[in-house]
């Protein structure tokens, strides 16, 4: 990269439980909220950034400018641009990798990526036949014909559809998904459960040392992680009955993550910019890798950052204990034990083109300070939740100190990126 | 709103007050605003300084028309703004006859937010010297009580080695709006070795630090400071974020969700600004609670919490603040604002915590002082009497009535009111002040 890409700081709403004390915000306004936290932090109310990148993945279409629409809610200047970007659960990690990328090249100083999601604010689509009868009504001539058109209309046609969280090309949701590659790779109920007790052990800790006053602004009245339960514990988890895999199956609603609303932002300049405006510097972009499994073939859906992470390693010539800290994104408990397991298998590695296994991770080093089993998981915001809570972890580590992130994602999809504190 | 708070601001509800003798309170001028009519200097004996001060403030000013005993009053023609009573050669009690002359038909005369401002000298020298020098606080608060339509009377000791340079801040926001809420009471300028200029942006480019700014009066205080140029770092708790952080947005300042018992918190805040390679001017200790209770039901926690965050918390931020060898700390010619209270200086019931934490909040700033003169910072305090915040707002109403109109301007003052007091004590030009506490409270009746 020809310019250092610096991450400067971050900011979040509290994540909460879908239809919980956010659910009367939409994309736009928590997005907005996430944005402003962000400047009010930096001391950037008025100022023209060179682009914020945003996105969501469960987005209405009249939101089709949903970031820029946002910049001009915030108190960034009017004349900072904006995008839309999406990559599934990834899009918070994809974008700040857009926005750094744009920063090495010299095409901008500094930039926001972000990302959020609204499960509570869902876009419901109404069903084919209803809007074939709609077209046909605002077609007719007369009131007459009108009325004749809308009254075809049947109660099954007024059931809304909501988005389906299934793969469109196995007609899997993403938990069955993990259901089949947790067997595969005999992952236990009890592994599960205690990274999910321990997500919500870490994060209680960190809100209650203060880690988070300068990573959450509160919204809404809502001052912490709504879904954080801190008594939480494997015994309690034990008793959950299981949502995944059939009567027999490890997979709960407390293994799993809850649909969550919430939108989380970055700040990333290049070091000179940040050091003009003497700004923070937590750590530097290194580098990323994106890839991709063949899931409509057979392969593990949640196991792309497998291959990605090999790679990444490979090109940065470094090895899994070069790494002070690892943030694996919880998108079930059962999607991190099975990628440190298949971190670890020689063979699986060389069936995705690496030449041997990526290696064994101390657990101590993984989501320190708890991940998305605890702090909910609104889609395209948990990248941009990680890149500050690792980075600012990393800072107070010292320099030099290197962190990975994976992301996992629907279609398949894994994007892994590593960090260094500045 | 209360039912009964709603009848009361009710037309009929609005009659029956005017009639028990409850008059709509004036509108108070605020703001950097002079008085609409002209401003009169009296000068007694062979005192310069007024005429010296009102000159580098620029300001035209005209003879006082003197009472000289005739039959009928004379007056001015037209309103008068303000009347400036240089009393700096003023000793000996036959010549508070002329006090007397020039007040009378000024007090007649004087507009809607008027001003009386006396310039007088310390208490010293011979007993008749000392005792004149009280007698000239008796008529200015007196005049406070008698002025109507928000007129406001004020007196400025003066030190002896004070020049107009020295003056000028305090005279200027006495005559201004921005005193509006400050009326029947007495503080000391004395001389600084240097001292700035007058501006209309006496902060332009300072820091100033903030704390409780997420509403309220420090809210009010970060946006009357940064009108006056000054970036602000907005301090307050964490679960106040939200408006705290749309108040810094506001005013192009900073955020930081602190809240100051933490034993970082000064050195958290010297870190965000030395971060900017830049030092603070001015340090604002506004944030504050009450635990109300009377002293017979006051337990360990709410005695404990109150003196926490009212008065160690800002002594521990200071202590780290104001040391020289802390990078992002206070500059040289800085400034230390603490918020005292009326309720602390005079005692009020059922705040006993309170109380011992606002006075200790006087005594800090009045020890401060002497000792940070050395390296130009001053220390002062203001003390807010009866404000309209969310705080006051949490009073029953009938009390809240009582307690609006329980002083000479017969209102409530506005968050402004404070703020406009805290930035003439961070002003450059207010070098001279220091170890002061300056009561916002419209002279009310309780206290000293
Ligand atoms: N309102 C009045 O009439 C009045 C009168 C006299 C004095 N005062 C004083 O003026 C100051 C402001 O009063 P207000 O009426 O605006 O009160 P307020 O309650 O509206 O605001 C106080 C602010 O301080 C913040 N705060 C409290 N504890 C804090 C902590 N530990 N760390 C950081 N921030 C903290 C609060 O979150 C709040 O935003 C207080 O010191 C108060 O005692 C007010």
């Amino acid at each position: 990269m020809n310019h250092n890409v610096v991450v400067v700081g971050g900011n979040r709403t509290p994540f909460a439980k879908a239809g919980g004390p956010l659910r009367e915000a939409s994309n736009h306004d928590l997005l907005t909220a996430a944005l402003d936290g962000l400047v009010a932090r930096h001391g950037l109310a008025g100022v023209r950034l060179g682009e914020v990148a945003g996105g969501a993945v469960l987005k209405h279409s009249k939101d089709f400018n949903l970031t820029r629409e946002a910049v001009l809610s915030s108190a960034l200047s009017p004349l900072t641009p904006a995008c839309d970007l999406q990559q599934a659960c990834a899009t918070g990690l994809e974008t700040t990798m857009y926005i750094a990328n744009k920063i090495a090249l010299g095409q901008l100083d500094a930039g926001i990526a972000a990302g959020v999601d609204s499960t509570s604010d869902a876009p419901i689509a109404v069903s084919d036949g209803l809007r074939r009868i709609l077209l046909a009504a605002q077609a007719a001539k007369t009131p007459a014909a009108r009325l004749k058109a809308l009254a075809r209309i049947r109660p099954s046609h007024l059931a809304p559809q909501a988005p389906s969280v299934a793969e469109p090309r196995t007609g899997l949701s993403m938990g069955e998904h993990q259901a089949l590659t947790g067997a595969r790779w005999s992952v236990t109920r009890e592994e599960q459960d205690e990274i999910a007790a321990e997500s919500h052990r870490k994060l209680a800790a960190a809100w209650q040392e203060g880690f988070f006053d300068d990573l959450v602004t509160p919204y809404l009245g809502l001052a912490k992680d709504a879904i954080l339960r801190p008594d939480t514990t494997v015994e309690k988890l034990s008793a959950l009955r299981p949502v995944f895999g059939g009567p027999e199956g490890t997979m709960t609603a407390g293994n799993s993550t809850a649909l969550s609303d919430g939108a989380a932002a970055v700040l990333l300049a290049s070091e000179t910019w940040a050091k003009e405006r003497g700004l923070p510097m937590l750590a530097r972009i290194v580098d990323a890798e994106i890839a991709a499994v063949d899931h409509p073939g057979g392969d593990d859906l949640l196991l792309g950052p497998v291959a990605a992470t090999g790679r990444l390693l490979a090109r940065q010539g470094l090895e899994v204990s070069d790494f002070a800290l690892v943030e694996i994104h919880e998108a079930f408990a059962s999607t991190v034990v099975s990628t440190l397991k298949a971190w670890a298998d020689e063979e699986y590695c060389r069936s995705l083109g690496l030449d041997g296994a990526i290696g064994e991770l101390d657990r101590d080093r993984l989501n320190v300070t708890g991940s998305s089993l605890a702090v909910g998981h609104p889609f395209a915001a948990t990248g941009a939740r990680l890149v500050p809570t690792l980075a600012k972890l990393l800072h107070e580590k010292g320099p030099g100190s290197k962190g990975l992130i994976s992301v996992c994602a629907a279609g398949g999809q894994g994007l892994v990126a590593i960090l260094e504190a500045v | 709103m209360s039912v009964l708070e709603k009848a009361f601001h009710s037309p009929v509800g609005r009659k029956v007050a005017a009639r028990a003798g409850l008059a709509e309170p004036p509108v108070l001028r605020r703001g950097r605003t002079y008085p609409g009519g002209a401003l009169v200097l009296a000068q007694i004996g062979e005192a310069t300084l007024g005429a010296r001060t009102l000159d580098v403030l620029g300001r035209p000013y005209e003879a006082p028309v003197l009472d000289g005993g005739e039959d009928v009053t004379p007056g001015y023609g037209d309103r008068i703004g303000a009347v400036v009573i240089d009393a700096t050669e003023v000793t000996r009690i036959d010549q508070l006859e002329h006090v007397r002359a020039v007040l009378r038909p000024a007090v007649r005369g004087l507009e809607g937010s008027g001003r009386v401002v006396i310039l007088a000298r310390p208490a010293g020298g011979d007993w008749e010297q000392r005792a004149v020098a009280r007698a000239l606080d008796g008529i200015d608060r007196t005049v406070a009580k008698e002025l109507r339509r928000g007129a406001t009377s004020n007196l400025v000791r003066v030190e002896e080695g004070a020049t107009p340079a020295d003056v000028a801040s305090t005279l200027e926001f006495l005559l201004q709006g921005r005193s509006a809420f400050v009326d029947g009471q007495t503080w000391a300028v004395g001389h600084a070795p240097s001292v700035a200029g007058i501006s209309e942006r006496p902060l332009d480019g300072r820091i100033v630090v903030v704390t409780g700014a997420a509403r309220g009066i420090g809210a009010a205080i970060a946006r009357t400071l940064a009108r006056d140029g000054a970036e602000i770092v907005a301090v307050d708790v964490p679960a106040a974020g939200e408006s705290l952080a749309a108040v810094a947005n506001e005013v192009g300042g900073t955020a930081l969700q602190l809240d100051i018992t933490a034993p970082d918190a000064g050195a958290r805040i010297a870190g965000l600004v030395a971060s900017r390679g830049a030092r603070i001017h001015g340090v604002v200790h506004n944030a504050g609670i009450t635990r109300d209770k009377m002293l017979a039901n006051t337990d360990q926690s709410r005695w404990a919490s109150v003196l926490q965050v009212n008065l160690a918390a800002q002594m521990r931020m200071n202590e780290v603040l104001l040391d020289p060898a802390v990078d992002g700390g206070v500059a040289e010619g800085g400034r230390i604002v603490g918020i005292a209270s009326t309720s602390g200086l005079a005692g009020n019931k059922g705040q006993t915590n309170y109380a011992a934490s606002k006075a200790g909040v006087a005594g800090l700033v009045e020890a401060m002082a002497p000792d940070l003169a050395s390296r130009a910072i001053t220390a002062n305090a203001v003390a807010p009497g009866f404000i309209e915040t969310d705080m006051t707002a949490k009073i029953p109403f009938v009390q809240r009535e009582v307690f609006r109109r329980s002083n000479s301007l017969s209102q409530g003052g506005s968050p402004v009111d404070v703020a406009e007091t805290i930035g003439y004590l961070l002003d450059p030009a207010s070098q001279g002040v220091t170890g002061q506490v300056i009561r916002v409270c419209g002279q009310n009746l309780v206290g000293a």
